[in-house]
């Protein structure tokens, strides 16, 4: 079987903040990780391919820092990875985010399965994964949370919806996201990353794309667009208690308030 | 829309370091004294507004070709239902359109896909909504991400909706992207304030990077407008005197699919902390099982549930059914407490409902704070105990 799966780079912290009187962007450190969703995603790959066997490449979109969160795939288990860089990626929404990995899978040849990780922790969407199937023409199922059977030509899964628990069969090729917890994601292993010591990623840019419009990439191929960015509203009408018995003072308020 | 030029000629050692501390999404690669921009930019435009003047510049770009916008219209809400009952987050954003709707005065509809629609359209059009557009199909009973896209493609070529709705669920949230990648048009996920401008641009804003920051977003060259909503962020709207019609949607294409619904299994049913009244909540602080059950017992005492924070759900101390935020489960009981919680967006962003917020954190600038009501500084290990020894005394305990 042939598997790609979908990783991203992110910041270390998620915490941003924004000044508020320069509106400038505070983003504290600069340690980029894997996005943690997108280990269950390998994990499930490395899972299906010790059980029947497969290839697992790996891609990604980003900065050439990116690298490194390939290079962790490959640690891991998989056999490739394919880095997706150029300066008109950049500024890229959902549609020319997932329709630029959709572009660049379609360069890797056949595949029969893409697993990405639910979302990301910088984005917290949840769409690229919909939408990169949709630009494939291809099936998925959302929120994946246990792999039931791999048959010769489809894979049969669960989903948790809210009430229910839903047992699906999808067609290969086909696009699924796994939920957080579907497998406990393993290490990368020392004597792998000796091994690929060497490896180069696959770099691909515009140019090696296969539609060379580039309305359809990064901020161009974007239809939405960042208006501006303002700091959360805030509750004017508070009291705020420091000091001594506190606990008593909001015993108090609460008896007050009727909440006991 | 636009881009960024960089001046290879101003650029300086000093500067290109400037620059790439300044920037927050890394965007910056110097080498062999050339300033490269690379595909982490967001356009953010930070290195143009407060980076050493005229070395990053903003290129604006010729109008893209304009769309008619006049030519689509209205708000279309997407109803979920189970086969039986529709999602009250349905409810909430036809009465949200509503409000939205006055500014450009424009309908506000549904569009619903379904075996049986007269089990739902009397309930629909009560609350006002002008009309409601059906797909009536055996097939279409259960979700089904490819054929429920055809028809709603069907239906934006056949009725261009200006802004089309839809609930921030797991059903939503595997559907909207679908559509939105079929269309090539923007779709903007957990929106939680709408907003519409006269020229029927829909202004959506959400919690952006994770972090402390709203954005907002506008899709100002593309139709149909698209946005996700979490449950419980609007409020649900009055019933009124049923005034819309319903029209039939004919199925002239076939529903195809390659994916098979196999079982539908009951699960045991979980409490579900977007229900509960009365909510504990805790963040990282809470690291034994010792300070969990301190929580568990003031919240026995006051009959709420537990809930928690991102932190705690990756540690493993719940499961994201107990999660408060935009990534778990969006609340408005009528007393939250949040204890030891910092307060980031993405957890505020689904706690705003609440009635009456207290919260214990030691830091006085933790923006928890400007979100509650009543908030205390202090510690909460010290705090709690004493609220609970005070809670006992008067229940007699």
């Amino acid at each position: 079987m042939k598997i790609v799966s979908c990783i991203k780079q992110v910041p270390g912290s998620s915490e941003v903040e924004i000044d508020p009187v320069t509106g400038n962007l505070i983003r504290d450190g600069k340690n980029a990780k894997m996005n943690p969703y997108d280990l269950y995603a390998i994990e499930t790959a490395l899972r299906i391919k010790e059980k029947v066997g497969a290839t697992i490449k790996t891609i990604s979109m980003g900065p050439p820092s990116a690298l490194s969160v390939l290079n962790e795939s490959l640690w891991m288990g998989c056999d490739e990875a394919t880095l997706l860089t150029d300066r008109k990626f950049g500024g890229a929404d959902v549609v020319a985010t997932s329709y630029t990995l959709a572009q660049g899978i379609e360069k890797l040849k056949d595949f029969d399965l893409i697993i990405c990780g639910k979302q990301t922790t910088d984005g917290d969407t949840a769409q690229v994964g919909p939408e990169i199937a949709e630009h494939l023409g291809i099936p998925h199922i959302s929120y994946v949370d246990k792999i039931i059977e791999i048959k010769e030509n489809s894979l049969i899964v669960s989903t948790t919806m809210d009430k229910t628990e839903e047992i699906w069969e999808i067609e290969f090729p086909c696009l699924i996201t796994v939920e957080k917890g579907i497998f406990t994601p393993r290490l990368p292993s020392y004597k792998r990353s000796r091994d690929f010591a060497d490896y180069k990623a696959n770099i691909l840019t515009f140019k090696d794309m296969e539609d060379q419009d580039e309305g359809h990439y990064g901020l161009k191929g974007s239809p939405t667009q960042v208006e501006k960015m303002f700091p959360p509203s805030k509750n004017t009408d508070k009291e705020i208690w420091e000091g001594q018995d506190l606990a008593e003072i909001m015993f108090n308020k609460m008896q007050e308030l009727k909440l006991l | 829309m636009g881009r960024l030029k960089v001046n290879q000629d101003k650029v300086t050692k000093e500067h290109a370091e400037k620059l790439i501390k300044l920037c927050p999404f890394n965007a910056f690669d110097y080498e062999d004294g050339k300033l490269e921009i690379n595909a982490g930019c967001k356009l953010c435009k930070i290195c143009v507004r407060k980076g050493p003047e005229g070395v990053v510049e903003f290129i604006e770009d010729e109008l893209v070709e304009a769309i008619d916008k006049s030519a689509w219209k209205g708000i279309t809400v997407f109803i979920e239902h189970d086969g039986n009952n529709i999602h009250p987050v349905s409810f909430e954003l036809i009465g949200k359109s509503q409000e939205l709707a006055k500014v450009t005065n424009d309908k506000v509809n549904a569009i619903l896909f379904c075996e049986d629609a007269s089990k739902f359209t009397d309930e629909i059009l009560s609350y006002g909504v002008d009309e409601v557009y059906v797909y009536e199909h055996k097939e279409l009973n259960h979700f089904d991400v490819q054929k429920y896209t055809d028809c709603m493609e069907d239906y934006i070529t056949k009725y261009k909706p200006s802004v089309i709705l839809y609930g921030g669920t797991l059903i939503g949230r595997s559907f909207a992207p679908r559509v939105a990648a079929r269309f090539k048009t923007g779709l903007t996920a957990d929106c939680t304030i709408l907003d519409m401008k006269e020229n029927s641009d829909l202004i959506q804003n959400r919690p952006a990077f994770g972090g402390n920051v709203m954005a907002s977003i506008v899709c100002p060259n593309t139709r149909p407008q698209m946005a996700t909503v979490r449950y419980k962020i609007f409020k649900m709207p009055e019933k009124v005197k049923p005034h819309g019609k319903v029209v039939n949607m004919g199925i002239d294409f076939e529903l195809k699919s390659k994916l098979k619904l196999i079982e539908i299994k009951e699960r045991p049913k979980e409490i579900d902390i977007s229900e509960a009244e009365t909510l504990v909540a805790i963040g990282r602080p809470f690291k034994t099982e010792e300070d969990i059950k301190m929580a568990q017992e003031l919240a026995d005492l006051l009959g709420a549930q537990l809930a928690v924070t991102r932190p705690l759900i990756e540690a493993g101390f719940a499961d994201a059914t107990k999660q408060i935020g935009l990534s778990g489960r969006t609340v408005a009981p009528k007393l939250l407490i949040n204890l030891g919680i910092s307060g980031a967006v993405q957890y505020t962003a689904g706690m705003l409902g609440a009635e009456v917020v207290f919260s214990i954190n030691t830091d006085k600038k933790a923006p928890i704070f400007d979100v509650s009501h009543y908030g205390l500084v202090g510690d909460v290990f010290k705090i709690v105990p004493k609220l609970i020894e005070s809670i006992k005394k008067v229940k007699g305990m």
